[in-house]
């Protein structure tokens, strides 16, 4: 009997599923109807941004995927902001909503089963203006693609196109962005590029397909397409797991380099602490589709707060620190559908206490910078106060 | 490159070599031969000479009276100097006949392949950029009657509704009834038309797999990495589509339309049948019911010379293509 | 080979002990072309490595895609036909033996997987996934066989009824158990593990690691740990070794190997790994370009065309192995004044150096420092350490091993100065574009690296 009930907790019978799909189809088609408007105003989506010194402002964005199982709350009130020149580091375990975040930036999202629900992101523009990226139609969204917001992927070895060579890969952007370059301009501007992100014979690769490539250099020319536009921001999700130490700290030299060269902000998404450490000013660590504490790179690493922080660093073993055994955060990852109104950790957590299993803990703040939702913390905020 | 297509063509010729011996040896295995036939029918008419005799002589003239494997390769050395024989069934040359009935297996076939790849390629594109719609699971359904249901029920609808009911075109054959009396341009539409059938039949049997395989070409590589990198770049979605997309749908399926080119001149032996044009599909199998071996054995080994082409230059074709073949 | 047999000799007490000896094990592809298929050369996946493992000990293959360290572990476990030298299990040559006892011997071999996804078969169930084998091979009589998967199961953190379960209803973490607990009912002695988690979250990690290392404590397993992520080879292992390009360019005890790489390719590998500190000073050494090909390696030393360090012997000859310090072996010419050892000579000292560690560990120097001597026996380093003057005496040589070492170490420096300051003004000459390969601040960067 207990077997049945495990078992129908399992599956899901196909009438559910047909009557989901349904219901999905008819949320998802407002959603699609509203980003394939054509000839929208500008005016719809402009906003100003709330503080002036950021380049990119997240406000409590919820990104819902609705599958035939259920709707699966990817991203659930995420808020952050990405001053100038700035690197953010956003961290955390698959699944828990680091990569939608930064694919619903770049309305990237795989639809049109993904769909930003509600919230803003707000991405500034010349002269103090500034776009709500949730409010924009794909058309006007390729217009700042590429151009005032980037993206670099993890995946080095599948994310050039086979068919094409390097420099016409390059080209394109470049001539998209700037149709009033001429065709030798754009040819001389991607040589130019190839060379900032290290690539010695740049006119040989050129005329290379990206096969001919290894990994770090086909990263590299990545970055060079990410980078040719000098955009505002720039997306790194993942930018260096699928390659060995020796190429990551030379994608990364070159990332620290170009970023201050063209003075753009970099949202750095990953799951290595060390490379978080590294390279980021502030740190966003997310857990479950929300995020569960933020600070700057010193208050995160010297002083981190939440217990899912605290446990995923004592996890993770460090070369010169030696432990008799590793910490591990009992349990898996709670299952993504209709997650409960309680804090998500709870259940793996060795210090939940009574009012974890209230509703969903608010950010505290331990510092003006930093923020962590834990009840724990609960009662120094008051204090304080 | 060069010296894999001569490698490949060294090979094709051993195999063509083992095709036509295995078609000769078949040949004359058949239980009824057309000689047997024929001296029958002699037999029958004149009863001073007896069937065997007749047999005898005839075997004799027909070149049979030698073993299956002397009998192959007379025909090969004469085969290699182009000489093909007369054929038995049409008693004309083999290749004289084949000549004057080859063009129009392959009108019938380019015009079918062209509407073909003209109506695959846009609908399968289109129901995989939109996976699931309506026009998605339209195509899939049209796809999967064409692929299943087999040409002679098409031809017997088609006749029905078009020939029967509306009566738009003939039931059979590639001319009409006043053909003779036509201008020469009257007489080349009356072709045409009476093509329309033939092709339309060949056409919704040989788009559906074509359809289905851009598909799924198509929504392989939408969903590959690239694509979301030209995305990320900010092209247009119709610039990501027909040109980044299209170029990488597009290797797999030029192979394959390549390959299929030879196979233009194989004629489409059950339309042509039952349309009664005549084609090499219909001749050839008119000669084959004969046992007519000269005429036979040049169809047959023409199809595998067909064959081997066919796959060559598909092979061919993906180094041409594929820039990652290209190289290795 | 005539060196080779010599040192078999007058170890046959060892080689009883020993769980694996490698023996200049080699393994090339060849690589076929033309209309006959003739074979053009060799992509030299494993090119001549040599180690010794006992029983209970993890030795971790490091190194970076491509250098030869997966292949390595199924050389070892006659997965992939090797081409040259010997692989010994428990004094057995693996590659004599016929297919029945293969087949009564792969038992007690075991191999755990990266991808715990693909790795199991998704029309059965778990139970059936961990039992198939064990039944097969008898490993336990037919009454208690129930009870011993169950065990098995409890042991590698899986639930009783998971036996009806299929694969996908499990997480990464979960699959990654049930393989082990695949590879443990068969009672092995030996498991390669390649890359086990790799592919799975941090969090996910440290439980594998822990469940890893409990296993070997309850069941005295010996561990070929293959990995790229060197802060869980430092967890985990007893001994590093560290490949490039098929070469283990260098082994040691994992104290020694952190402590003080000494090959060029270790320290810049070391040095590239993030540690999640902010503070940190970084003193990176970036490597330029990318690993060559396998399948046409650079002449003598396959590390030359990266090296800082590069001198023209590099360029010509193949670097034999160096034992720096005792159990410490690298091949590398920057330590040409070391002693050249036999591979097998060095191995045993490796485990030699690892007992002193665990010695040391236990806060007992003076015993490490007198079997660093090498001729005591366990017992008589315990009566050693009861003397206070055979104490002092040890104490002495530890210090005099270290003055030693520095020493060399500071010619060492003096010779690549020199070294560099050859290859700059060639630099300076030819004008091109070698020249930035040599950057100034070099010399500080070696001092401190040094030090």
């Amino acid at each position: 009997m207990a077997r049945k009930s495990q078992k129908s907790a399992n599956y899901l019978s196909a009438r559910t599923i047909r009557r989901t799909a349904k219901e999905n189809r008819r949320i998802t088609r407002q959603f699609e109807q509203k980003l394939n408007r054509k000839h929208v105003a500008p005016s719809e989506y402009a906003t100003t941004m709330k503080d002036p010194a950021n380049v990119l402002e997240v406000e409590d964005l919820k990104t819902y995927f609705f599958t035939d199982a259920g709707t699966v709350k990817a991203v659930d009130g995420v808020s952050f902001t990405v001053p100038r020149g700035k690197t953010i580091g956003l961290v955390g375990e698959s699944g828990c909503g680091k990569s939608v975040t930064s694919l619903s930036i770049m309305q990237l999202l795989q639809r049109p089963q993904g769909q930003i629900v509600s919230g803003a992101i707000r991405l500034t523009q010349d002269q103090g203006q500034a776009v709500d990226i949730t409010q924009m139609p794909i058309s006007a969204m390729e217009k700042i693609r590429g151009k005032d917001i980037s993206m670099i992927f993890q995946e080095p070895m599948t994310s050039l196109n086979p068919v094409f060579k390097i420099g016409s890969q390059l080209d394109e952007v470049i001539g998209l962005h700037n149709p009033d370059m001429s065709r030798e301009a754009v040819k001389e501007r991607t040589i130019e590029m190839l060379e900032l992100v290290s690539i010695a014979n740049s006119r040989a690769v050129y005329d290379m397909y990206p096969h001919q490539l290894s990994g770090g250099m086909r990263q590299r020319v990545m970055i060079a397409i990410a980078l040719a536009c000098s955009p505002k921001v720039i997306i790194a999700d993942e930018p260096t797991t699928a390659l060995d130490v020796t190429i990551q700290a030379q994608i990364l030299d070159i990332l620290r380099r170009l970023k201050d060269q063209i003075n753009s902000s970099i949202v750095l998404i990953t799951h290595d602490l060390g490379v978080i450490a590294e390279m980021a000013d502030e740190v966003v660590v997310m857990y479950a589709g929300r995020i569960v504490e933020k600070g700057t790179v010193e208050e995160i690493f010297k002083h981190p707060s939440h217990p899912y922080t605290l446990g995923l660093m004592a996890s993770k073993p460090v070369v010169s620190r030696h432990v008799e055994r590793l910490y591990s955060i009992p349990g898996n990852v709670p299952n993504p559908i209709e997650m409960p109104d309680y804090c998500y950790f709870r259940d793996r957590c060795d210090r939940a206490f009574a009012p974890c299993f209230g509703e969903y803990p608010p950010m505290i703040s331990l510092s003006p910078t930093h923020k962590v939702a834990c009840y724990c913390y609960q009662q120094s905020a008051d204090t304080k106060e | 490159m060069r010296k894999y297509i001569v490698k490949r063509l060294l090979w094709s010729i051993l195999i063509l070599f083992f095709v036509s011996f295995l078609i000769y040896l078949l040949m004359r295995s058949l239980p009824s031969s057309y000689v047997e036939t024929v001296a029958r029918e002699r037999a029958a008419a004149n009863p001073q000479v007896s069937y065997k005799q007749w047999l005898e002589r005839l075997n004799e003239l027909y070149g049979l009276n030698v073993n299956p494997l002397q009998g192959f390769f007379i025909w090969l050395s004469q085969a290699l100097r182009g000489h093909f024989g007369d054929s038995w069934y049409y008693g004309v040359p083999v290749t004289q006949k084949f000549g004057s009935v080859i063009w129009y297996s392959f009108a019938l076939g380019a015009a079918a392949l062209i509407f073909q790849v003209a109506l695959a390629i846009p609908l399968g594109i289109q129901s995989a950029r939109k996976q699931y719609s309506t026009l998605d699971y339209a195509t899939t359904v049209f796809a999967l009657i064409g692929i299943s249901l087999p040409g002679f029920f098409f031809i017997t609808i088609l006749k029905m509704v078009f020939a029967v009911n509306l009566g738009w075109f003939d039931l059979n054959g590639i001319v009409g009834r006043m053909h003779d009396t036509y201008s020469p341009f009257r007489q080349f539409l009356d072709i045409c038309q009476h093509m329309v059938l033939p092709t339309l039949n060949l056409v919704i049997i040989g788009t559906g797999s074509l359809l289905r395989y851009t598909r799924t070409n198509m929504l392989e590589v939408l969903n590959s990495d690239y694509i979301r990198t030209a995305r990320a770049e900010g092209l247009s979605e119709r610039r990501v589509i027909n040109h980044h997309a299209f170029r990488n749908t597009l290797i797999p399926l030029v192979t394959i339309i390549g390959g299929t080119l030879p196979g233009l001149f194989s004629g489409a032996l059950i339309t042509e049948t039952l349309f009664k044009i005549p084609g090499i599909g219909y001749t050839s199998y008119e000669a084959m019911l004969a046992g007519d071996i000269p005429f036979t054995m040049f169809y047959l080994t023409f199809m595998a010379i067909l064959t081997l082409l066919g796959t060559l230059i598909s092979d061919v074709l993906y180094a041409v293509v594929d820039p990652r073949v290209r190289v290795s | 080979m005539a060196n080779h047999k010599t040192s078999n000799a007058s170890q046959t007490t060892r080689e009883a002990q020993e769980l694996l000896s490698v023996r200049h094990l080699k393994t090339y592809f060849p690589i076929k072309s033309g209309v006959l298929q003739r074979v053009t050369g060799y992509v030299k996946a494993v090119d001549d490595i040599s180690f010794k493992l006992y029983p209970g000990q993890t030795m971790s293959l490091v190194g970076e895609s491509g250098c030869g360290k997966t292949t390595a572990g199924r050389t070892i476990l006659r997965l992939t036909p090797k081409s040259a030298g010997d692989v010994l299990f428990e004094g057995k040559d693996i590659y004599q033996l016929d297919a029945q006892e293969l087949r009564a011997l792969r038992p007690q071999m075991q191999l755990i997987f990266q991808d715990p996804y693909s790795s199991l078969s998704p029309r059965m169930p778990v139970g059936e996934i961990i039992a198939e084998a064990p039944r097969q091979h008898h490993i336990v009589p037919k009454a208690q066989f129930d009870a011993y998967i169950d065990k098995i199961m409890k042991d590698c953190g899986l639930q009783p009824y998971h036996r009806d379960r299929y694969p996908h209803e499990f997480s990464g973490g979960q699959r990654q158990r049930i393989c082990i607990a695949r590879a443990l009912a068969l009672n092995p002695k030996f498991i390669v593990c390649d890359e086990p988690v790799s592919a799975l979250d941090v969090s996910i990690q440290a439980q594998i690691i822990n469940l890893l290392m409990d296993l070997q404590a309850q069941y005295n397993l010996t561990y070929l740990f293959i990995s790229h992520d060197l802060s869980v080879v430092e967890h985990i292992s007893d001994l590093i070794g560290v490949m490039y390009l098929g070469d283990l360019v260098e082994r040691g005890t994992k104290k020694e190997v952190f402590a003080r790489p000494l090959h060029p390719y270790t320290q810049a590998l070391f040095s590239a790994i993030p540690v999640p500190d902010p503070d940190y000073k970084m003193n990176r050494i970036i490597l330029e370009g990318s690993i060559p090909s396998p399948a046409n390696p650079p002449a003598g030393c396959k590390f030359h065309t990266r090296c800082r360090y590069c001198m023209a012997i590099c360029k010509q000859q193949v670097p034999p192995s160096y034992e720096v310090e005792p159990g410490h072996v690298v091949n590398c010419h920057l330590y040409a004044g070391s002693p050249v050892v036999d591979d097998l000579v060095g191995s045993d000292d490796m485990e030699q150096q690892l007992t002193r560690e665990k010695l040391a560990a236990s806060g007992d120097i003076a015993a490490g420092a007198a079997t660093a001597r090498g001729q005591l026996s366990a017992e008589e380093i315990v009566s050693e350490t009861l003397k206070e003057e055979a104490r002092a005496d040890s104490q002495g040589a530890v210090l005099d091993r270290g003055r030693k070492w520095m020493q060399e170490r500071e010619q060492q420096l003096e010779r690549m100065q020199a070294d560099r300051r050859q290859v700059e003004t060639a630099a300076a000459a030819l004008q091109d574009e070698a020249a930035p390969a040599v950057r100034p601040d070099d010399s500080s960067k070696t001092e401190e690296s040094l030090k």
